[in-house]
Order: structure tokens, then sequence, then C-alpha cells
């Protein structure tokens, strides 16, 4: 059966409102049990012993004494790992969550217990010997790439360079974009600025703590309780890690305390895994605060370069960047979609981007909501802001004349269909927020942002329970209101109560593969998905009362929830009653059994989206002290299923922003140690730190989803850095080109004026 | 060497037992099984574990079980009145002022607090006392909102007891 995702415009009964979601009342009882807390009969507590250096090669581990201590049941190291015939990419993640021979960053795990407390587990850590030997190391992104860095890996010969280095580097992956020939766009522009931009390495900061529990059986089948934002692949990788078959281990995934990309990789669930086994017991493993910041998550440091020229009249001829991007000590970091996304917001006939990828001695960068966009954006959005000074235009128009739109080829290769960066600025020149008065030492500043959105993989389950209500069974995780909006979907195709649908997170052996809840995919996809079982199940709704009938079912059309009989030459059909979903399960029993709809897709054309903000900041001149006075985010959301948690999603990204705009930064000492693996240190944005964000939706249907669904989850965090690094820049005078914006940094730049 | 220790948790006279060195969260969560009190960081920097002791918010991770004895403690899940919910809890569902929702439990306890304190709070007032809260997914815009909204509606249901009593 051929799927037509085309949008088709209509009145919507069910999408759009904003109905409470169906796991609210858990959440605000306590009743929800999220990674932590889940536990198992005679379960024990795991804890992983962290390497200290920076770099440093494992000589020996010695775990004998620790293997004695009363009440401890496992200790686990490399070794009880498979490395024989493994898949490379799985050997990397393995390798991030259990060291090899070498160290690579402070936190990386070495080995790991299980003991019957927590108690034990810890003083058995402190048992086991590491011989360590200190290797140089560098946690610099622009350090990491001279020629005499010390070498992370030195099997990394830079891939996408043709022909293939002879010599390793620790710049693991380069990628090239654009199109045109940006020099001769440099001779036609009146003005050409040139700047390096340098971001913080900042992390997701999720409350919760990677946890899990982890039951292998004997027999060889294993069951795993986690929070993640992929049960599925976390199945596959967990699975082939311990050479086990996928279908052997059932992941279930629990309510989820945030992850914004962070909790797409696997950390501590192997490790459990591979306790449960030795110990032949269920294994508890939960972070600490510490352990999630030194050993997970965090985003890349970067440092770009960036070049761009412009017309008196305020045309940009010619776009150019160099972005480098930390990876930690893996390749497979996103260097590239930074570089694909930098000038994504606008039209140009000559742009250039080069991505490289720098392995360095941090923890391996994970995915961080519009994973490498947010950084592009500040280097591009500060640098669109100063040329407009340049040639003396508003900051908006100058980005209004070169917006790009539908039929503009995007600086990353495809051209655009309808898009929302025009009609976001256009909001944004209008909005009253444009026109409040700013008060002292105050001052304004706006960027844009851009996110592909992704779609991929999805699987959903629809089933008419006998009293006509809906289960929709899907096995993406919701990360923040997903049941909800999907709820919304099955009730607006099946034409029945929000109500009436329950929305349920099945685990791994209960559905097909699913990708993760990641590329702001999740309503995107599973809606798509969802919708297709519905059709599914609303054909076979018709059939069953065509039997009823005994009419043909193409004379039944499904409307408001009911099955109806169309005249369609054959006189009287249309007499009929109409039958109910409700009248049709009941009678399911005798017309053919359950009624159900079932769909598998690989969702194609996401709609990119894209943002505009607006910030209005107070520079404290004398601190450096800078606060949010007012903020606006204005996105495209294509059709907001459940409007309420879109502007969740905007005002969250934004927030999140704020924090890595103003304040959120790993600090590494010179012995490459981490120095602030806390939230006292690593401050993120408390409540008395930030203002109301006010929100505004547009709805520019994604052409390639029935109800014009964009995803909305990300690129609300694109672009807060310019947008304050612009405001912060228009408040003191001088340009500011360094996230965090700190109070040390803001009066350097002052000092240096 | 574990410790008994008895208080009244939610209403109810609860014993259990500890180790000296246990944290009054861990002590919640494993021994008592109230997993509704959350451990964002174990250091007090998060308030993912605001409880009440004898009706002040204290952070449980930096309180000892064994310190409980005989004291009063109050965590989210004695919030609600039966299937009835407490007003704060009713206006977070309302305005969605929980995203993933680890946070909420925190959030609610201490807004809980701040209300039977300061009854009719400014916006001001409700960020400052929730500033030891974090929430990473919802900005604080839609909890604010939900905190002003149920004092609110709080101050309305206490008058009109009173024109009733
Ligand atoms: S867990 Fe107690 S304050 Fe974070
Ligand atoms: S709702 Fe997720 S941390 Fe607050």
């Amino acid at each position: 059966m051929g799927k037509d995702t085309t949008f088709k415009a209509r009145n919507f009964n069910s999408v759009g409102t904003r109905p409470l979601r169906p796991d609210g009342i858990d959440k605000v009882t306590g009743r929800a049990r999220y990674g932590a807390d889940f536990s198992m009969p005679g379960q024990l507590q795991g804890c992983i012993l962290r390497s200290p250096h920076a770099h440093a090669s494992i000589k020996s581990i010695d775990t004998s004494k620790a293997e004695k201590l009363k009440g401890v049941k496992a200790v686990v190291t490399r070794k009880d790992f498979i490395t024989k015939d493994a898949d490379p990419a799985l050997l990397t993640v393995l390798d991030n969550c259990m060291a090899g021979k070498t160290a690579f960053y402070d936190g990386h795990a070495v080995a790991a217990v299980a003991a019957i407390d927590a108690k034990t587990a810890k003083k058995a850590l402190q048992l086991i010997k590491v011989e360590y030997k200190v290797l140089k190391h560098v946690t610099d992104v622009d350090e990491a790439i001279k020629p005499k860095a010390p070498l992370i890996d030195k099997k990394c010969f830079t891939s996408g360079v043709d022909p293939k280095p002879s010599k390793a580097s620790n710049i693991a992956a380069r990628s090239e974009f654009g199109h045109g020939d940006v020099d001769k766009g440099f001779e036609k522009a009146d003005v050409i600025i040139e700047r390096n931009y340098k971001t913080g390495q900042s992390h997701q900061g999720y409350i919760e703590p990677h946890a899990c529990v982890a039951s292998y059986s004997p027999d060889g089948t294993a069951d795993m309780w986690v929070c993640t934002q992929g049960h599925f692949d976390f199945r596959a990788q967990c699975a082939g890690i311990l050479g086990m078959d996928a279908s052997k281990l059932r992941v279930t995934s629990s309510e989820i305390g945030g992850g914004f990309g962070g909790k797409t990789h696997l950390w501590i669930e192997p490790v459990t895994l591979a306790l449960s086994r030795k110990a032949n017991r269920p294994v508890k493993l939960v972070m600490t605060r510490d352990e999630v910041f030194r050993a997970s998550g965090p985003t890349s440091a970067t440092s770009i370069d960036v070049k761009m020229g412009v017309t008196k009249d305020g045309t940009i001829t010619a776009a150019e960047a160099e972005l480098r991007y930390t990876s930690g000590p893996y390749a497979g970091s996103w260097a590239r979609l930074g570089a694909m996304t930098a000038f994504a917001c606008y039209d140009l006939d000559h742009v250039k981007t080069v991505g490289l990828e720098v392995l360095v001695n941090r923890p391996k960068t994970t995915a961080y909501r519009a994973p490498s966009a947010p950084m592009a954006a500040f280097a591009v959005e500060s640098m669109v802001d100063e040329l407009a000074e340049h040639i003396g235009m508003s900051a908006v128009d100058l980005r209004i004349k070169n917006a790009a739109k539908e039929g503009t080829r995007a600086s990353y290769g495809p051209v655009y269909g309808p898009i929302g960066i025009g009609p976001t600025l256009e909001a944004a020149k209008n909005h009253p927020h444009m026109k409040v008065k700013l008060g002292k030492n105050q001052s304004r500043g706006m960027a844009c942002g851009f996110w592909f959105n992704f779609g991929g993989q999805s699987c959903t389950d629809l089933n008419i329970g006998p009293d006509g209500s809906a289960t929709i069974t899907v096995g993406t995780i919701d990360v923040g209101g997903a049941r909800a909006s999907l709820a919304l979907v099955v009730a607006e195709e099946l034409g029945i109560p929000y109500e009436r649908v329950k929305a349920v997170i099945a685990d791994t052996g209960s559905l097909g593969h699913n990708d993760m809840t990641d590329g702001s995919r999740g309503t995107f996809a599973s809606s798509l998905s969802a919708i297709d079982s519905c059709r599914m199940a609303i054909a076979e709704l018709r059939n069953r009362a065509a039997q009823i009938w005994e009419i043909d079912a193409d004379d039944v059309i499904w409307e408001n929830g009911e099955a109806k009989a169309i005249s369609k030459g054959a006189a009287g059909n249309s007499n009929r009653e109409p039958l109910s979903l409700a009248n049709l399960a009941q009678s399911a029993h005798k017309t053919g059994g359950p009624i159900s709809g079932h769909s598998q897709i690989v969702a194609d054309g996401a709609g990119v989206s894209f943002a505009t903000h607006i910030c209005d900041v107070e520079v404290d001149k004398e601190t450096g002290q800078t606060s949010i006075v007012r903020y606006t985010v204005i996105q495209d959301a294509g059709k907001a299923v459940h409007p309420t948690y879109v502007e969740g999603q905007f005002q969250g990204g934004a927030a999140q922003g704020i924090g890595w705009a103003l304040n959120e930064e790993y600090i590494y000492g010179d012995d490459g140690r981490l120095q602030n693996p806390g939230f006292l240190d690593y401050r993120i944005p408390v409540c008395s730190d930030l203002p109301m964000i006010d929100t505004q939706i547009l709805e520019i249907p994604n052409p390639n989803h029935p109800y014009g669904v964009r995803g909305v989850g990300e690129t609300s965090i694109v672009p807060p850095l310019a947008a304050i690094g612009n405001a912060i820049s228009n408040a003191i005078g001088v340009r500011m080109t360094q996230v965090p914006m700190s109070p040390p940094r803001i009066l350097a730049a002052l000092n240096q004026e | 060497m574990s410790v008994l220790v008895s208080s009244k948790i939610n209403g109810d006279d609860i014993e259990f037992v500890c180790e000296p060195d246990e944290t009054l969260l861990d002590a919640l969560r494993d021994r008592v099984g109230l997993t509704g009190v959350k451990e964002g960081c174990g250091t007090g920097d998060c308030g993912a574990c605001s409880i009440t002791l004898d009706g002040a918010l204290v952070c449980s991770c930096l309180v000892l079980g064994a310190e409980a004895e005989g004291r009063k403690i109050e965590t989210v899940e004695g919030m609600a009145d039966g299937d009835k919910l407490h007003p704060l809890q009713q206006k977070f569902l309302e305005h969605a002022a929980l995203q993933c929702g680890i946070c909420t439990p925190g959030f609610l306890v201490a807004s809980k607090t701040l209300l039977e304190k300061n009854p009719d709070p400014t916006e001001e007032e409700v960020r400052y006392a929730l500033a030891g809260n974090l929430c990473r997914c919802t900005g604080y815009d839609k909890i604010v909102r939900a905190v002003l909204d149920a004092a609110k509606q709080m101050r309305k249901t206490a008058k009109k007891g009173k024109t009733n009593g």
C-alpha cells in the first residue's frame, strides 16, 4: 500500500488543542518511575572506577583484593567484554564505556564492581589497583591541531580528505559544503569581515543522572530497565557489545528525566549488563552527578573562523567558514552539522564551509539539542550583525534581505521547499518586543537559527478495544509531552475524543525497531506512523461496516468517528444508520476479530525549521554581570499538534541557550582534569536568572506530513548564543567573540577597549 | 550498627532502619519506598530531593536519615488528598509546568512551602523562592505561571472558606 504523506489543508478537531497530558498525574504525584526508581528483587549495586588522568596508558589492573572483599559479587574490566569480531563502531562505543589500553579523559571508566550495597561497592573500588603511565594530554581544540600536539589516536588519518593523509593527526574528519566561488563573491563586496569565534563546552544538564537496572539470566536472555532516548538502539548496541542476540535482550525505557541528546548514547548500560552476567544477579547502577559531568554528555568546544562580504546596499556576496569542533577521544562528532547549518538561513551565491572534527582528551562529544548548530550560529549571526553595523543597515533588514526562501539552494546542498526564515524575521520585525523602550544599560540583540529535523524509522500499532477506545503503541520514548501529541493525532484521525485514546510506549520485545527520539523526530515520525496505523485500521473498519451492511467497502466512508454508507449509484445505501467506532468494536467478534492497524515506515521529508529570537539584556559594566530582561522566541513549527508543549520546547531551548551563552562551560586545569563537575560550579540558569520567555508559533505546513507537522524540539537552542552576544555587544560597544560571556570575559572585553 | 528511626511521614507513623551515615534521601527512597523524592545531584544544588522536615523546606540529600527521628516529614506523595490533587499539582498540569517531570516533585514541595508562608507572592518572590530548584526543560516560565495561578486559586478558596465558615 502506497503511503500518502502529502500535506492536505484541513480543519482540525483534536490537533492544535491543549488537553492535559496523559502521564501528568503520575508525574505530579511522584508515582512516575524514572531510571533510578526501578528495583528488582535481589539486586546488587554497581559502581564504576574512573581514571583520574586526562590521558594515560593502563599498564595493569589488579582486582584481586576487591574481589575478595565480603559482599562483592562481581568485578569487571575491559576483558569481560567481547573484542573479537566486533563491529569497529561498537568497539568505539565499548571503549568509551570501559577503557581498553588507554584512559582518554578524566572520568573514563576503567573497572566496575557489583556488591550487596553501595557502601561495599565503593569500598571495593578503592581496593582495585590500576597502574597508569601518564601521557601528555591536550584539551583545547586549536592546540590539538598543532603539528606537535600529543596524538590521541596514532591511527587517526583524517577522513574526507583525498588522497588519504599519510600522517596521523588529531583531525578525525573533514567535511566541506557550499557552492559558487567564494573568491569571486568577495570581489563584489564593499565590506569584508573576518573573525575567530570560540564557544565553551557545555553539558545537556538533564536533572536525572543516567540510571539502569540489568538482569542477565543464566539462560542467556536479559532484561534491562533504563532511562534512555532510544531503547531499541540501546538494545542493539548492548547486545552487540555483550555478544548476545538482540532479541534476547528486552529493554524497557523508564520515564526520562531529560536527555536533550545526552541519553542517545551508551554509558553505564553495557557495564551493568556485564556485571549482572558475571554476578548472576540483577544489578542497579546510577551515576552520580560528578560522573554525569566527567563522563557523559558534553557538546563540542569550538573555534570557528568566519569571513563574510557584503555590498553597501546589503547583499551578502560571499560567506566562508572553517569550523573546528572537539570530538572527545573518538571520531564521530558532528562538525559536519555545524558546517551544514552555519549559513543555512541565507540565500547565498557563493558559500563554502569546512568542518573539522578534532580529537582531544575530553569526554566523548554527545548530541546536544541541534548538535553543532548553536556554535556555528553564534559565529555567523554575530558577524551578520557586525556587517549590518558597518553598512548602516538595521540587523533585521539585512537578514530579511538575504533570507533564504522557497527555491533557494541551501548552503548544504538541497533546494528549500516552503520555509519559515522570512516569516519569522518579518514577525520579529513587527513584534511588540521590538518596540519596547530600553532602560539604562540595556540593549537589544537578535539572531536566527536553523535545524534540519530528522525522520527515520518508526513502527506503531493501533489497537481498537472492544469498547471502541484506542491504544496507540509506539517505540519512541516521550521526552516531554509526546504521548499527548500522539493521542491527539490518533483522536483526530479516528474521529474520537482525545480521552478515549491511550498512548503507550512499548518495550523492545513488543514492537519493531524504532530509532531514537532525537533530531526532533519523535512527534514528526511517530505521528506519521500513527496516522498510517490509523488509516489501516479505518480501512478495516470500513470493511466491517460494509460486511454488516452487505454493501461494497468502497461505498463506506469514515467520517467523524463513524462509518457511513454513501450512495454511489446503488440507491438507498445512505439511509443506513451510521456505525460508530464503538458499534463496530462491539461486533468485531462476529465480523472477523479484533480491529487493529500497524505501520512501519522510514519517515522522509522532515520539514526544516527556522527561528528568530529577540533578546534584551542589561549589563552591569562594573561587574560584567548580564541579566536577561526580555526574551522572545519566534519559530516555525509546521502544525503545532499540542501548542502548549511546542511553547515549552521553545522556552526550554532558549533557557539552555541562555545558560550556555552566559555561564556554562567545562573548565579544565593544566592537569587536564575537569574542575567544575557539579551544579554549584557548572551553573545552569535558575528561576531567578530568567524572565518570562515569550513565544510566537508560526505554522508553515511541512508539505511532507499529512497535517503539516515539522519537528520543533531543537531549533530553539540555536539562536540564543548569538542573540545574547549581539545584545551584549550592543550594550558595551565591544564585539563579544567568545562564549560563555561570563562576567570576567565581559570585563576583559571592556578593559581591552 | 543500623539505627531505627520513627517519624511521621505524610501523616503516617513510619519506622525505618538505616545506616548512621545514610542520607534521608536514600532512606526515603530505598527504605520507605518514596521514590517521588528525586536525586539530581546529592550535594544540595538541584532541589529535586526537596521535602519538608517539621514544616521547613530542606534538601533531603543534605540531611541524615537518623535526623528524622521523632520529626514530621512531608513529600510530594503526601500532597494530594486522596484523588483530589493539591491546587499546585492541578495548576502544574494545566499550565504544562512539567516536561520531563523529574524536577516536579521538588518544585511542588518548594512551592507549597512558599505559599504557606506567602499566599500572595509576586512573580519575583516566586522566582527567588524557587531559585534552589533546577529545571532544565521548561525555562521556568510555565512553572512560575502555575505557582502564581495556584496561589490565586488558593486565596479564593481560603476566602470562600472564611465567609462560609
Ligand atoms: S539531590 Fe538534593 S539537592 Fe540535588
Ligand atoms: S521538567 Fe525536566 S527538569 Fe524540569
